[in-house]
Protein backbone atom coordinates (compact mmCIF):
# COMPACT_ATOMS: atom_id res chain seq x y z
CA UNK A 1 0.00 0.00 0.00
CA UNK A 2 1.62 3.33 -1.20
CA UNK A 3 1.83 5.77 1.90
CA UNK A 4 -0.54 8.59 2.36
CA UNK A 5 0.49 12.01 0.01
CA UNK A 6 1.92 14.12 2.75
CA UNK A 7 3.74 17.83 2.30
CA UNK A 8 6.78 17.98 4.40
CA UNK A 9 7.05 20.86 6.78
CA UNK A 10 8.87 24.04 4.83
CA UNK A 11 11.67 26.06 6.90
CA UNK A 12 11.67 30.10 6.33
CA UNK A 13 14.73 29.27 3.47
CA UNK A 14 12.37 27.20 1.38
CA UNK A 15 10.30 30.54 0.92
CA UNK A 16 13.48 32.26 -0.06
CA UNK A 17 13.83 32.48 -4.01
CA UNK A 18 17.71 32.52 -5.62
CA UNK A 19 17.64 35.77 -5.97
CA UNK A 20 20.02 37.90 -3.99
CA UNK A 21 19.01 41.06 -2.50
CA UNK A 22 20.44 44.06 -3.71
CA UNK A 23 19.56 46.83 -0.64
CA UNK A 24 22.28 48.50 1.07
CA UNK A 25 23.97 46.38 3.49
CA UNK A 26 22.56 46.94 7.73
CA UNK A 27 19.11 47.75 5.58
CA UNK A 28 16.14 46.67 7.69
CA UNK A 29 14.21 45.40 4.48
CA UNK A 30 16.64 42.15 5.10
CA UNK A 31 15.19 41.62 8.25
CA UNK A 32 11.63 42.01 7.01
CA UNK A 33 12.19 39.25 4.39
CA UNK A 34 13.57 37.64 7.00
CA UNK A 35 10.29 38.08 9.25
CA UNK A 36 8.04 37.37 6.06
CA UNK A 37 9.58 33.98 5.20
CA UNK A 38 9.48 32.63 8.78
CA UNK A 39 5.64 33.27 9.60
CA UNK A 40 5.13 31.30 6.50
CA UNK A 41 7.30 28.43 7.69
CA UNK A 42 5.46 29.45 11.34
CA UNK A 43 1.73 29.34 9.70
CA UNK A 44 2.74 25.81 7.98
CA UNK A 45 1.45 27.31 4.45
CA UNK A 46 3.42 26.61 0.43
CA UNK A 47 4.72 29.08 -1.83
CA UNK A 48 2.16 28.06 -3.96
CA UNK A 49 -0.50 28.96 -2.25
CA UNK A 50 0.81 32.67 -1.19
CA UNK A 51 1.33 35.50 -3.31
CA UNK A 52 2.97 38.42 -2.39
CA UNK A 53 2.48 42.17 -4.08
CA UNK A 54 4.47 45.29 -4.39
CA UNK A 55 4.53 48.18 -5.60
CA UNK A 56 7.51 50.34 -6.14
CA UNK A 57 10.50 50.91 -3.86
CA UNK A 58 13.13 49.52 -1.83
CA UNK A 59 10.64 47.88 0.19
CA UNK A 60 8.60 46.37 -3.50
CA UNK A 61 11.44 44.04 -4.04
CA UNK A 62 10.36 42.04 -1.57
CA UNK A 63 8.13 39.27 -4.14
CA UNK A 64 11.20 38.37 -6.11
CA UNK A 65 13.12 37.34 -3.14
CA UNK A 66 10.82 34.81 -2.40
CA UNK A 67 9.43 31.69 -3.54
CA UNK A 68 5.54 32.43 -3.66
CA UNK A 69 3.94 33.85 -6.46
CA UNK A 70 4.64 37.70 -6.95
CA UNK A 71 3.57 40.58 -8.82
CA UNK A 72 5.89 44.10 -8.72
CA UNK A 73 3.18 46.11 -9.52
CA UNK A 74 2.84 50.09 -10.31
CA UNK A 75 4.05 52.75 -8.08
CA UNK A 76 1.43 53.10 -4.96
CA UNK A 77 -1.19 50.28 -6.55
CA UNK A 78 -0.04 47.51 -4.59
CA UNK A 79 -3.12 47.31 -2.84
CA UNK A 80 -5.81 47.59 -5.45
CA UNK A 81 -3.95 44.97 -7.59
CA UNK A 82 -3.51 42.79 -4.01
CA UNK A 83 -7.59 43.19 -3.66
CA UNK A 84 -8.50 42.05 -6.94
CA UNK A 85 -6.83 39.13 -6.80
CA UNK A 86 -8.08 37.79 -3.06
CA UNK A 87 -11.41 38.47 -4.03
CA UNK A 88 -10.95 36.68 -7.25
CA UNK A 89 -9.02 34.07 -5.11
CA UNK A 90 -9.57 33.88 -1.79
CA UNK A 91 -8.25 30.60 -0.86
CA UNK A 92 -4.52 32.20 -1.52
CA UNK A 93 -3.05 33.49 1.37
CA UNK A 94 -2.24 37.29 -0.02
CA UNK A 95 0.43 39.69 1.39
CA UNK A 96 1.17 43.15 0.38
CA UNK A 97 4.26 44.90 1.23
CA UNK A 98 5.55 48.66 0.80
CA UNK A 99 7.28 51.39 1.52
CA UNK A 100 5.84 54.77 3.35
CA UNK A 101 6.47 56.63 0.07
CA UNK A 102 4.59 53.93 -2.02
CA UNK A 103 2.20 53.43 0.75
CA UNK A 104 1.02 56.55 1.89
CA UNK A 105 1.44 58.75 -0.42
CA UNK A 106 1.35 57.98 -3.90
CA UNK A 107 -0.44 54.57 -2.79
CA UNK A 108 -2.27 57.05 0.46
CA UNK A 109 -5.91 56.69 -1.12
CA UNK A 110 -5.63 53.10 -1.95
CA UNK A 111 -4.78 52.29 1.58
CA UNK A 112 -7.74 54.37 2.75
CA UNK A 113 -10.14 51.99 1.05
CA UNK A 114 -8.61 49.32 1.52
CA UNK A 115 -8.51 49.64 5.21
CA UNK A 116 -12.36 50.59 4.80
CA UNK A 117 -13.47 47.60 2.23
CA UNK A 118 -11.36 45.25 4.81
CA UNK A 119 -10.52 42.22 2.67
CA UNK A 120 -8.68 39.69 3.88
CA UNK A 121 -5.25 41.05 3.59
CA UNK A 122 -2.17 41.75 5.31
CA UNK A 123 -0.35 45.00 4.51
CA UNK A 124 3.36 45.48 5.73
CA UNK A 125 5.00 49.03 5.23
CA UNK A 126 8.64 49.21 5.74
CA UNK A 127 8.58 52.55 6.75
CA UNK A 128 11.82 54.24 7.03
CA UNK A 129 10.72 57.70 6.73
CA UNK A 130 12.42 58.92 3.46
CA UNK A 131 12.18 57.69 -0.20
CA UNK A 132 14.89 55.70 -0.74
CA UNK A 133 15.29 54.22 -4.10
CA UNK A 134 14.92 57.93 -5.54
CA UNK A 135 18.06 59.40 -3.37
CA UNK A 136 16.52 60.66 -0.11
CA UNK A 137 13.56 63.33 -0.84
CA UNK A 138 11.05 63.46 2.38
CA UNK A 139 8.46 61.18 2.50
CA UNK A 140 4.66 61.13 4.22
CA UNK A 141 6.18 59.98 7.46
CA UNK A 142 9.66 62.26 7.84
CA UNK A 143 9.85 64.83 10.58
CA UNK A 144 9.07 68.61 9.31
CA UNK A 145 12.08 69.25 10.72
CA UNK A 146 14.61 66.54 8.86
CA UNK A 147 16.89 69.02 6.81
CA UNK A 148 18.48 67.72 3.60
CA UNK A 149 20.01 68.76 0.48
CA UNK A 150 16.74 67.82 -1.44
CA UNK A 151 14.66 69.80 1.53
CA UNK A 152 16.93 72.74 3.57
CA UNK A 153 15.27 73.03 6.70
CA UNK A 154 12.90 70.59 6.35
CA UNK A 155 9.60 70.48 5.06
CA UNK A 156 7.70 71.94 7.59
CA UNK A 157 4.58 69.65 7.47
CA UNK A 158 3.56 67.42 9.76
CA UNK A 159 3.86 63.51 9.40
CA UNK A 160 1.23 61.14 8.28
CA UNK A 161 0.35 58.67 10.69
CA UNK A 162 -0.56 55.64 9.72
CA UNK A 163 -1.59 53.82 12.07
CA UNK A 164 -3.98 56.24 13.27
CA UNK A 165 -5.56 56.69 9.37
CA UNK A 166 -5.60 52.72 9.52
CA UNK A 167 -7.47 52.72 12.31
CA UNK A 168 -10.56 55.59 11.06
CA UNK A 169 -10.51 54.02 7.92
CA UNK A 170 -11.77 50.36 9.24
CA UNK A 171 -8.26 48.33 9.35
CA UNK A 172 -9.25 45.33 11.29
CA UNK A 173 -5.91 44.56 12.84
CA UNK A 174 -2.76 47.29 13.52
CA UNK A 175 0.25 46.32 14.48
CA UNK A 176 4.40 47.88 14.92
CA UNK A 177 7.39 46.38 14.32
CA UNK A 178 10.86 46.84 14.27
CA UNK A 179 13.14 45.27 11.49
CA UNK A 180 16.00 44.79 15.15
CA UNK A 181 13.58 42.34 16.11
CA UNK A 182 13.23 39.86 13.09
CA UNK A 183 11.85 36.86 15.39
CA UNK A 184 8.96 39.78 16.60
CA UNK A 185 8.31 40.94 13.40
CA UNK A 186 7.37 37.68 12.42
CA UNK A 187 5.29 37.08 14.97
CA UNK A 188 3.05 40.00 13.97
CA UNK A 189 3.02 39.10 10.33
CA UNK A 190 2.15 35.51 11.49
CA UNK A 191 -0.83 36.71 13.58
CA UNK A 192 -1.83 39.46 11.02
CA UNK A 193 -2.01 36.70 8.73
CA UNK A 194 -4.52 34.64 11.08
CA UNK A 195 -6.58 37.44 11.79
CA UNK A 196 -9.14 37.69 9.55
CA UNK A 197 -9.75 41.05 7.70
CA UNK A 198 -7.76 43.65 6.56
CA UNK A 199 -4.50 43.50 8.69
CA UNK A 200 -1.96 46.38 8.91
CA UNK A 201 1.58 45.67 10.15
CA UNK A 202 3.98 48.72 9.62
CA UNK A 203 7.73 47.75 10.49
CA UNK A 204 10.13 50.57 11.15
CA UNK A 205 13.20 49.30 8.82
CA UNK A 206 16.33 52.28 9.02
CA UNK A 207 17.55 53.38 5.93
CA UNK A 208 20.95 53.55 6.85
CA UNK A 209 22.11 55.13 3.43
CA UNK A 210 19.46 58.26 3.65
CA UNK A 211 18.94 58.39 7.42
CA UNK A 212 22.00 56.83 9.63
CA UNK A 213 20.45 58.24 12.53
CA UNK A 214 17.98 55.70 12.43
CA UNK A 215 20.50 52.87 13.36
CA UNK A 216 19.56 54.17 17.39
CA UNK A 217 15.95 53.43 16.79
CA UNK A 218 16.87 50.36 18.51
CA UNK A 219 17.62 52.35 21.73
CA UNK A 220 13.70 54.04 21.03
CA UNK A 221 11.78 51.12 20.58
CA UNK A 222 10.14 49.52 23.27
CA UNK A 223 7.23 47.25 23.59
CA UNK A 224 3.75 48.85 24.19
CA UNK A 225 2.96 48.85 27.70
CA UNK A 226 -0.33 47.98 27.51
CA UNK A 227 -2.28 44.41 25.92
CA UNK A 228 -4.06 44.87 22.03
CA UNK A 229 -7.06 46.22 22.04
CA UNK A 230 -11.13 45.52 20.32
CA UNK A 231 -12.45 48.91 21.32
CA UNK A 232 -11.71 51.42 18.62
CA UNK A 233 -12.06 54.20 21.04
CA UNK A 234 -9.41 53.21 23.48
CA UNK A 235 -6.92 51.91 20.22
CA UNK A 236 -7.60 55.95 19.14
CA UNK A 237 -6.53 57.33 22.56
CA UNK A 238 -3.63 55.30 22.37
CA UNK A 239 -2.54 55.59 18.96
CA UNK A 240 -3.38 59.45 19.15
CA UNK A 241 -0.86 59.79 21.62
CA UNK A 242 1.84 57.45 20.64
CA UNK A 243 4.91 58.49 19.81
CA UNK A 244 5.69 56.36 17.18
CA UNK A 245 8.08 53.65 18.91
CA UNK A 246 5.20 51.47 20.42
CA UNK A 247 6.14 47.94 19.34
CA UNK A 248 3.30 44.92 19.53
CA UNK A 249 -0.30 44.54 18.35
CA UNK A 250 -1.82 47.58 18.69
CA UNK A 251 -5.67 47.01 17.60
CA UNK A 252 -7.54 43.87 16.89
CA UNK A 253 -11.11 44.41 15.59
CA UNK A 254 -13.99 42.13 14.99
CA UNK A 255 -15.00 43.51 11.88
CA UNK A 256 -16.39 40.52 9.23
CA UNK A 257 -14.51 40.76 6.37
CA UNK A 258 -15.11 41.60 2.77
CA UNK A 259 -16.78 37.92 1.87
CA UNK A 260 -17.71 39.12 -1.71
CA UNK A 261 -17.57 36.16 -3.96
CA UNK A 262 -16.79 36.99 -7.65
CA UNK A 263 -19.58 37.77 -9.73
CA UNK A 264 -20.38 35.18 -12.57
CA UNK A 265 -18.91 35.89 -16.12
CA UNK A 266 -21.52 38.09 -18.22
CA UNK A 267 -19.69 37.76 -21.14
CA UNK A 268 -17.87 35.61 -22.36
CA UNK A 269 -14.30 36.17 -23.12
CA UNK A 270 -14.13 36.01 -27.07
CA UNK A 271 -17.01 38.41 -27.40
CA UNK A 272 -14.87 41.05 -25.31
CA UNK A 273 -11.94 40.84 -27.32
CA UNK A 274 -14.35 41.48 -30.30
CA UNK A 275 -15.13 44.43 -28.97
CA UNK A 276 -11.87 45.61 -29.08
CA UNK A 277 -11.05 44.61 -32.67
CA UNK A 278 -9.75 46.89 -34.97
CA UNK B 1 12.58 45.26 21.97
CA UNK B 2 13.18 41.88 22.78
CA UNK B 3 16.32 41.22 24.55
CA UNK B 4 19.08 38.30 23.78
CA UNK B 5 19.00 37.02 27.27
CA UNK B 6 21.28 34.51 28.21
CA UNK B 7 18.84 31.45 28.95
CA UNK B 8 16.08 30.73 28.30
CA UNK B 9 12.81 30.46 30.92
CA UNK B 10 11.81 26.72 30.09
CA UNK B 11 13.28 23.61 31.29
CA UNK B 12 15.20 21.15 28.55
CA UNK B 13 16.19 17.53 28.17
CA UNK B 14 19.11 16.75 26.74
CA UNK B 15 18.07 16.42 22.39
CA UNK B 16 16.34 19.56 23.05
CA UNK B 17 19.11 21.16 24.28
CA UNK B 18 20.71 19.59 21.18
CA UNK B 19 18.62 20.78 18.93
CA UNK B 20 18.91 24.53 20.14
CA UNK B 21 22.20 24.04 19.68
CA UNK B 22 22.22 22.77 16.57
CA UNK B 23 19.59 25.84 15.52
CA UNK B 24 22.21 28.25 17.35
CA UNK B 25 24.82 27.00 14.58
CA UNK B 26 22.58 26.91 11.44
CA UNK B 27 21.15 30.14 12.14
CA UNK B 28 24.67 31.81 12.26
CA UNK B 29 25.91 29.70 8.99
CA UNK B 30 22.76 30.85 7.21
CA UNK B 31 23.12 34.84 8.33
CA UNK B 32 27.01 34.91 7.18
CA UNK B 33 25.63 33.18 3.85
CA UNK B 34 23.90 36.32 3.99
CA UNK B 35 26.51 38.71 4.61
CA UNK B 36 28.59 36.85 2.21
CA UNK B 37 26.25 37.76 -0.45
CA UNK B 38 25.56 41.37 0.49
CA UNK B 39 29.12 42.07 0.55
CA UNK B 40 29.35 40.30 -2.94
CA UNK B 41 26.42 42.33 -3.93
CA UNK B 42 28.40 45.36 -2.94
CA UNK B 43 31.68 44.65 -4.59
CA UNK B 44 33.32 44.17 -1.05
CA UNK B 45 35.01 40.80 -2.12
CA UNK B 46 37.41 40.69 0.97
CA UNK B 47 34.73 41.10 3.93
CA UNK B 48 32.49 38.51 1.50
CA UNK B 49 35.30 36.01 1.23
CA UNK B 50 35.52 36.27 5.53
CA UNK B 51 31.83 36.01 5.76
CA UNK B 52 31.85 32.72 3.88
CA UNK B 53 34.90 31.42 5.69
CA UNK B 54 32.85 31.96 9.11
CA UNK B 55 29.72 30.48 7.67
CA UNK B 56 31.31 27.50 6.91
CA UNK B 57 33.21 27.17 10.35
CA UNK B 58 29.15 27.18 11.87
CA UNK B 59 28.28 24.79 9.44
CA UNK B 60 31.20 22.76 10.58
CA UNK B 61 29.66 22.92 14.12
CA UNK B 62 26.13 22.59 12.89
CA UNK B 63 27.73 19.15 11.34
CA UNK B 64 29.06 18.47 14.60
CA UNK B 65 25.85 18.36 16.38
CA UNK B 66 23.95 16.60 14.02
CA UNK B 67 26.66 13.81 14.10
CA UNK B 68 27.34 13.61 17.40
CA UNK B 69 23.65 13.09 18.45
CA UNK B 70 23.36 10.49 15.58
CA UNK B 71 21.08 12.86 13.17
CA UNK B 72 21.20 11.57 9.55
CA UNK B 73 18.80 14.96 9.49
CA UNK B 74 17.77 17.90 10.55
CA UNK B 75 16.40 17.12 13.87
CA UNK B 76 12.68 19.09 14.60
CA UNK B 77 13.56 22.42 15.67
CA UNK B 78 12.41 24.53 18.93
CA UNK B 79 9.92 27.16 16.88
CA UNK B 80 11.78 30.07 14.92
CA UNK B 81 9.74 32.76 17.09
CA UNK B 82 10.34 30.64 20.34
CA UNK B 83 13.86 32.23 21.24
CA UNK B 84 13.57 34.24 23.96
CA UNK B 85 11.46 37.24 24.19
CA UNK B 86 11.50 36.75 20.38
CA UNK B 87 14.84 38.00 19.99
CA UNK B 88 17.17 35.80 17.40
CA UNK B 89 19.34 33.03 18.66
CA UNK B 90 22.71 34.20 20.63
CA UNK B 91 24.96 33.62 17.89
CA UNK B 92 23.23 35.12 15.09
CA UNK B 93 24.60 38.62 13.81
CA UNK B 94 21.95 41.56 13.81
CA UNK B 95 21.45 42.63 10.10
CA UNK B 96 21.60 46.06 11.09
CA UNK B 97 25.58 45.46 11.67
CA UNK B 98 26.76 46.11 8.03
CA UNK B 99 28.23 48.84 6.02
CA UNK B 100 29.28 48.50 2.35
CA UNK B 101 32.52 49.64 3.29
CA UNK B 102 33.29 47.64 6.35
CA UNK B 103 36.21 46.13 6.47
CA UNK B 104 37.87 42.65 7.86
CA UNK B 105 38.41 43.27 11.24
CA UNK B 106 35.05 44.60 11.38
CA UNK B 107 33.57 41.18 10.51
CA UNK B 108 35.69 40.23 12.74
CA UNK B 109 34.60 42.20 15.54
CA UNK B 110 31.21 41.29 14.94
CA UNK B 111 32.04 37.45 15.11
CA UNK B 112 33.40 38.14 18.11
CA UNK B 113 30.48 39.71 19.59
CA UNK B 114 28.53 36.44 18.63
CA UNK B 115 30.77 34.35 20.02
CA UNK B 116 30.85 36.03 23.54
CA UNK B 117 26.71 35.77 23.22
CA UNK B 118 26.81 32.13 22.48
CA UNK B 119 29.21 31.58 25.47
CA UNK B 120 27.42 33.50 27.86
CA UNK B 121 24.17 31.80 26.57
CA UNK B 122 25.69 28.26 27.06
CA UNK B 123 27.35 29.80 30.34
CA UNK B 124 23.66 30.69 31.54
CA UNK B 125 22.15 27.36 30.85
CA UNK B 126 24.52 25.48 32.89
CA UNK B 127 24.09 27.51 35.85
CA UNK B 128 20.42 26.72 36.07
CA UNK B 129 18.99 23.47 37.45
CA UNK B 130 19.01 21.23 34.37
CA UNK B 131 19.78 17.57 33.95
CA UNK B 132 22.92 16.64 34.36
CA UNK B 133 24.04 15.66 31.09
CA UNK B 134 22.00 19.08 29.57
CA UNK B 135 24.67 20.61 32.07
CA UNK B 136 27.80 18.99 30.67
CA UNK B 137 26.74 19.53 27.20
CA UNK B 138 26.23 23.50 28.00
CA UNK B 139 29.59 23.66 29.73
CA UNK B 140 31.33 21.64 26.52
CA UNK B 141 29.54 24.23 24.34
CA UNK B 142 30.32 27.10 25.92
CA UNK B 143 34.19 25.70 26.30
CA UNK B 144 33.94 25.83 22.85
CA UNK B 145 32.82 29.52 22.29
CA UNK B 146 35.47 30.16 24.20
CA UNK B 147 38.13 28.73 22.44
CA UNK B 148 36.32 30.53 19.33
CA UNK B 149 36.72 33.75 20.95
CA UNK B 150 39.95 33.45 21.55
CA UNK B 151 40.69 32.08 17.57
CA UNK B 152 39.01 35.02 16.36
CA UNK B 153 40.93 37.56 18.92
CA UNK B 154 44.18 35.83 17.54
CA UNK B 155 42.66 36.42 13.83
CA UNK B 156 42.11 40.21 14.62
CA UNK B 157 45.87 40.63 15.79
CA UNK B 158 46.93 40.25 12.17
CA UNK B 159 44.31 42.42 10.91
CA UNK B 160 44.94 45.86 10.77
CA UNK B 161 42.05 47.99 12.10
CA UNK B 162 40.25 50.43 10.25
CA UNK B 163 41.97 54.18 10.03
CA UNK B 164 39.58 56.74 10.38
CA UNK B 165 37.35 57.81 7.85
CA UNK B 166 37.22 54.01 6.62
CA UNK B 167 33.55 54.98 5.96
CA UNK B 168 34.09 58.11 3.73
CA UNK B 169 33.14 57.42 0.22
CA UNK B 170 34.49 59.40 -2.64
CA UNK B 171 31.35 58.60 -4.59
CA UNK B 172 28.75 58.31 -1.74
CA UNK B 173 25.76 56.94 -2.81
CA UNK B 174 23.93 59.64 -0.82
CA UNK B 175 23.27 63.58 -1.92
CA UNK B 176 21.29 64.67 0.77
CA UNK B 177 23.87 66.44 2.93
Amino acid sequence: MNAPLTAAALAAKDFKSDYKPVWCPGCGDYSVLSAITKALATLGLRPENVAVISGIGCSSRIPAYTTCYGFHGVHGRALPAATGLKAARPDLTVLVASGDGDGYSIGGNHFLHACRRNVDLTYIVMDNHVYGMTKGQPSPTTEPDWSSKLAPGGTGLREFHPLVIALASGANYIARGFSGDPNGCAALIAEAVRHPGFSFVEILSPCVTFRPEQREWKQAVRPSPVAPTDDPARAARRLMTDDGFNLGVLYKGSRPPFAGAPAAPTHAVQDLEKGFEL
Amino acid sequence: MSARSPAAAQAYDYAEFMARAYAIELEATERYAQFAEQMEAHNNPEVAALFRKLSGFEALHAKRILGEMGWVDMPALPPPLAWEGGGEGPETAPFEALHYLMQPYHALELALRCELQALEYFEGIAKRDVPAQVKAAALDMAAEERLHAALIRDWMQRVPPPAEGWDEDPDPPRMNE
